[in-house]
């Protein structure tokens, strides 16, 4: 049962998930079915959210249940600079990234004064703070949202364009995904994966589990920011409904779904999440009474979501392993 | 010069003193033992030293400078670890990661965003030899959470190891071990002294009294008595209080 062995078939797994993606623009186009660009261009985005939000969550035992602020922000950081006149992808993104690093980092100070529950209220009541900000900005369309009057350019490329946006968000999710995997191993995803498991031991062996929940924190948000980013284009519009307290639920619901804590858990977490979503919304108007409980069944049967299941199955065909070490029932 | 000197310790908890005016005097490649009954303070007198709890009163000095006020992570980085009483590992981890993770984090940070942990070839060759000290080498790959209790023990020591400390805060390491376990823990203990400044606080007294060169026996937060093996043995009030032997 070594790492290695897993890590083969897994790594496959994730080539074949990103070459799927990848062919949906050309599959849309050869049975016309152009809607399901942009559907999964959302797919894509949640992934990177959700991908974002499992460095906090998974990796750093940080339970977020605001992190739909940083989807918000970065949507608005394409918004607010078009309705004046300013179109630069550029201004755009380095607005996004840096606003939402910015608020990370103040939310991320104080809430990680506390932990457990107290943690999950704070973020909440961060990104409730965050909806009614927008909300409350009438002469940015209020509740009601403001149309994205450009979309942002960088040079040639135009994301206003469905196809270039599935493009670039698929290049995003992919470099986001990759970076995830070698931050998994490399010393600071170790160090933060290390003070989830036990926070007094990384001070005690001269870290500061604090400051590297702190720095996952911000980059998680600024992650998240990109995804809001992407998603104001697709849509041409910015919401403070992105900034719903459901959507932060949502975004932890993926993440739990595909795999709390895997690299590639959050992307099949989105995908399954809208993808039966929508497929369910065709069957019933109650769709929810269907999707529910398969959430909870989800839950029951696999600590790993749906990495967890991929990886379970092969091991059950296979034949037991004899094991390795004993367990011993000390204490 | 001491390698570590606590002045006039003091630790407590509303009314109650826990270490009461504990000063200490330990000497550079000294293994130095802390004995004393149970609730006699010593798992909080290495929290002091440690950093983990701050001292109501009294100063602690290290290597020559004070670091009363240093948090754990700072004091940890300036060569004084510790291990544990009750086992502290990451359960997720190897017994390798388990190690290099120490191992790196005493040298360097953790800011360190895309070259694997494992490809650290310093922190790796501190953390390989620090396991096979440790009696490890074969379970090096196991998940920490799949090894058995005298073998968690083993790896607690094993992190303490890795980060090649200058002096070692080792709390009870053969606690719950069996005999065998203990003798080979002996053993490795015996091995470290003069490479390490040590100070252990530990229950089994056939190891305490062939390891240490000086033993120093708390009760009730004070400091009773300082002395060589010899001079614990003879001292008669240690051996009414603590060896629990009637002097006739």
């Amino acid at each position: 049962m070594t790492r290695s062995s897993l890590l083969r078939p897994a790594t496959a797994g994730v080539w074949l998930l990103f070459l799927g993606l990848a062919a949906v623009p050309v599959v849309a186009a050869a049975i016309q079915q152009p809607f399901w660009v942009s559907f999964f261009a959302r797919i894509v985005i949640y992934a990177i959210a959700a991908s974002a939000l499992n460095l906090a969550l998974g990796y750093g035992g940080l339970v977020s249940f605001g992190h739909a602020l940083f989807m918000g922000l970065g949507s608005y950081a394409v918004a607010l600079p078009a309705f004046h006149g300013i179109d630069s992808g550029w201004a755009h993104l380095a607005l996004c990234v840096g606003g939402s690093a910015l608020v990370a980092l103040a939310v991320g100070a104080i809430s990680l004064r506390t932990t457990g529950m107290a943690f999950i209220m704070i973020t909440l009541a961060f990104a409730q703070m965050g909806y009614f900000v927008f909300v409350s900005l009438k002469s940015y369309g209020g509740d009601d949202g403001l149309p994205v009057a450009g979309t942002s350019r960088f040079g040639a490329l135009n994301l206003g364009s469905t196809p270039v946006l599935y493009a670039t968000a698929l290049v995003v999710l992919a470099l986001v995904t990759w970076w995830m995997a070698k931050l998994r191993a490399a010393p600071f995803g170790m160090a933060l994966r290390g003070a989830r498991q036990n926070t007094r031991r990384i001070d005690a062996i001269g870290l500061q589990a604090r400051r590297l929940q702190l720095v996952a924190f911000v980059i998680s948000g600024a992650v998240c920011g990109v995804s809001g980013l992407l998603l104001a284009n697709l849509n041409a519009f910015a919401s403070p409904s992105t900034l719903a307290w459901t959507v932060s639920g949502e975004l932890i619901v993926m993440v739990v779904l595909g795999g709390i804590g895997t690299v590639a858990g959050p992307v099949i977490g989105a995908l399954v999440f809208l993808g039966l979503e929508e497929v369910l919304k065709g069957v019933t108007e109650h769709w929810m009474a269907i999707f529910g409980p398969l959430i909870v069944v989800m839950a029951l049967v696999g600590r790993r979501g749906v990495v967890g299941l991929l990886e379970v199955l092969p091991k059950t065909l296979r034949p037991a392993p004899p094991p390795v070490i004993a367990r011993e029932g000390g204490t | 010069m001491a390698a570590l000197q606590t002045q006039g310790l003091v630790k407590r908890y509303g009314a109650l003193l826990v270490t009461d005016e504990v000063s200490l005097d330990i000497r550079p490649g000294e293994l130095h033992a802390v004995i004393g009954p149970n609730g006699a303070g010593k798992t909080t007198l290495i929290n002091q030293l440690s950093g983990e709890l701050r001292s109501n009163e009294g100063r602690i000095v290290f290597d020559g400078n004070d670091v009363t006020a240093l948090p754990v992570h700072a004091r940890a980085r300036s060569g004084l670890l510790r291990s544990y009483q009750i086992t502290s590992i990451f359960e997720e981890f190897s017994v390798l990661e388990n190690a290099v993770l120490a191992a790196l984090a005493a040298r360097r940070n953790a800011w360190a965003f895309w070259k694997p942990m494992l490809a650290d070839a310093e922190s790796r060759r501190a953390a390989d030899e620090a396991i096979a000290a440790a009696g490890l080498a074969l379970q090096a790959q196991v998940p920490a959470g799949e090894l058995a209790y005298g073998q968690r023990r083993q790896l607690e020591l094993a992190m303490t190891l890795a980060a090649q400390p200058k002096f070692l805060l080792l709390d009870e390491p053969m606690a719950g071990m069996s005999a065998q376990e203990s003798a080979a823990v002996t053993e490795l203990l015996r091995r470290l002294k003069r490479r390490y400044t040590i100070l252990l606080v530990e229950h089994d007294m056939d190891a305490v009294f062939s390891l240490a060169d000086r033993i120093t026996v708390l009760v009730y937060g004070r400091v009773m008595f300082t002395g060589t093996p010899d001079e614990i043995r003879e001292h008669p009030e240690v051996r009414a209080v603590y060896l629990g032997e009637e002097t006739a």
